[in-house]
């Protein structure tokens, strides 16, 4: 276990200095997260003209959506997307022998390689805003909400990272996998909004097809105290399941690996 | 006969490599087809919320607009920067620059290309949505079809000079295409992608109205789906832009040639 604490260190601050080289990205990166941000909130006051609510949201507990997705977001810029759009090129060019051939899981080797330190700025942002919006409605936090919503952020996490995972190791077959992960991007933007402003059939696929309801919704429901227990445990499962899927579709995956060029 | 100083034999001979090209990545063209979703999630959130009511728009009105703003963003989708960028960091680009043939032409015909295979998958979204929403099945006249046709070019035009102004960066920096990041946040949200222009508030509309963006969805999209819309001005403010963009790209790829110096190869 220490090895891998060790690996990760090692990997990313050798990640920071070769960023460093690209201090004008970084720029790039914070002002297009500025806009993107401004953007979004603009588009969702828009659903509340006029005093409306957006399904039963109020407009403070809906920017705390926002929040969440601004946060998973930034994980998404600084450690899925670097590392796992790498996958499709080791695959590509026959250097993916090397990483399997490494004393080292491979999949954890691939997932954690990279770190995208321009994706941190999103990351301290987007709980900013969570803990700014959710305070204007609960006034304070309990050690209790406070710890379902940390739990509820890792189940969103880990099945956001299941599902571009998987799309990733379908690499292995299918060597443009890029265009999947944007169909996939395309879908994960729903969860800008709260899953009860869908219709009904959009609403059960967004809650147990493609979780969406599981990344953004409801750690902001945990946050504002509203979470249902059973709702955070139907999250443990199906977030265990997401995981454990993905690593045996890697083994699976690994079998068909046929090495390229060399 | 020559277009843009380039014979009649040259541009089919470039349009048919490119399809046949294109063709070979069917499925991946169709995953891109797919990943232009946005529009018809903005429309159930739009229609279940009954949004449109605030802003004067009926639902038939706003499934209307938003398969239109699918369907123009399918056939003005720009992806140049990436391309060059890759063929410059590769050094591809060198033997592309000694041809006889301005490159950014070549990159033209491969989109145009690509729009030609996407067309039966854009087809087949759009039936799917009729089938799901059979209230909003319209069929716009032949003018209208014509004339959101010509405008979709012009926004495909638009784009693309606006991408080959942020590529032809690549002769100066290593990844111009982070820079394309700064013109899709602004595309994205004042485009009329996300929402048809007229909900904007009126001093967001003002400010919306100075930039190409609108020009690129909302326009073609309201012409292709019927909303009352400033025809004259709309192609007017097209041209305008296309003509301010094709000297300044000019100028810039000039500039940049200067400066390769053949990375890669």
């Amino acid at each position: 276990m220490n090895r891998y604490f060790k690996t990760i260190r090692l990997f990313w601050s050798t990640a920071f200095a070769s960023q460093l080289e690209y201090q004008l990205n970084f720029l790039i990166e914070l002002l297009a997260m500025f806009g993107t941000l401004l953007g979004s909130i603009f588009i969702l006051s828009l659903f509340f003209t006029g005093g409306r609510q957006l399904g039963d949201w109020t407009w403070e507990s809906a920017l705390v959506i926002q929040g969440v997705y601004t946060f998973l977001d930034g994980l998404t810029n600084a450690l899925l997307r670097p590392n796992l759009t790498e996958i499709v090129n080791y695959v590509r060019e026959g250097t993916l022998d090397y990483v399997l051939l490494k004393p080292i899981d491979s999949q954890f080797w691939l997932s954690v390689k990279k770190f995208s330190f321009a994706g941190l700025p999103e990351i301290i942002l987007g709980l900013s805003i969570v803990f700014w919006s959710s305070i204007q409605t609960v006034s304070s936090f309990s050690i209790y909400s406070l710890s379902v919503f940390i739990i509820s952020l890792l189940i969103g996490f880990v099945i956001l990272y299941s599902v571009w995972f998987l799309i990733a190791a379908s690499s292995i077959w299918f060597v443009k996998t890029w265009n999947a992960t944007e169909v996939l991007r395309a879908l994960l933007a729903a969860g800008r909004y709260p899953i009860s402003a869908y219709p009904v059939i959009l609403r059960f696929i967004f809650t147990l097809v493609l979780p969406v309801a599981f990344l953004t919704t409801f750690p902001a429901e945990a946050i504002l105290g509203e979470l249902k227990f059973n709702i955070l445990f139907l999250g443990l499962i199906l977030s265990s399941l997401f995981f454990i899927f993905s690593r045996l579709f890697w083994e699976f995956a690994l079998k068909h690996y046929t090495s390229a060029s060399s | 006969m020559r277009i843009f100083g380039l014979s009649f034999k040259l541009i089919k001979t470039l349009l048919t490599t490119q399809y046949a090209y294109m063709l070979e990545y069917r499925i991946e063209i169709a995953l891109w087809a797919l990943s232009g979703v946005l529009p018809f999630i903005m429309f159930s959130l739009w229609s279940q919320n009954d949004v449109g009511n605030s802003f004067g728009l009926t639902d038939i009105g706003l499934a209307r607009y938003f398969l239109s703003a699918f369907l123009v963003r399918q056939f003005s989708v720009v992806w140049v920067v990436f391309s060059f960028e890759e063929d410059s960091l590769s050094g591809r680009l060198s033997p592309y620059l000694l041809q006889p043939l301005h490159p950014l032409f070549r990159y033209v015909a491969s989109h145009l290309a690509e729009q030609a295979t996407r067309l039966p998958f854009a087809i087949a979204i759009a039936i799917t949505f009729f089938i799901l929403n059979p209230s909003s099945f319209w069929l716009p006249s032949l003018p209208q079809l014509f004339l959101a046709y010509l405008s979709t070019h012009f926004a495909f035009t638009i784009a693309f000079l606006l991408q080959s102004l942020v590529a032809a960066l690549c002769f100066w920096t290593e990844k111009s295409s982070a820079l394309e990041r700064l013109i899709f946040v602004p595309y994205l949200f004042l485009s009329g992608l996300l929402v048809p222009l007229s909900a904007f508030p009126s001093n967001v509309l003002k400010f919306a109205i100075l930039t190409p963006f609108p020009y690129l969805i909302n326009f073609p999209a309201k012409i292709l789906s019927g909303m009352p819309v400033d025809i004259f001005n709309g192609f007017l403010a097209q041209i305008l832009w296309i003509s301010i963009l094709i000297p300044s790209v000019n100028i810039l790829w000039k500039l940049g040639v200067k400066r390769y110096t053949a990375m890669g190869a």
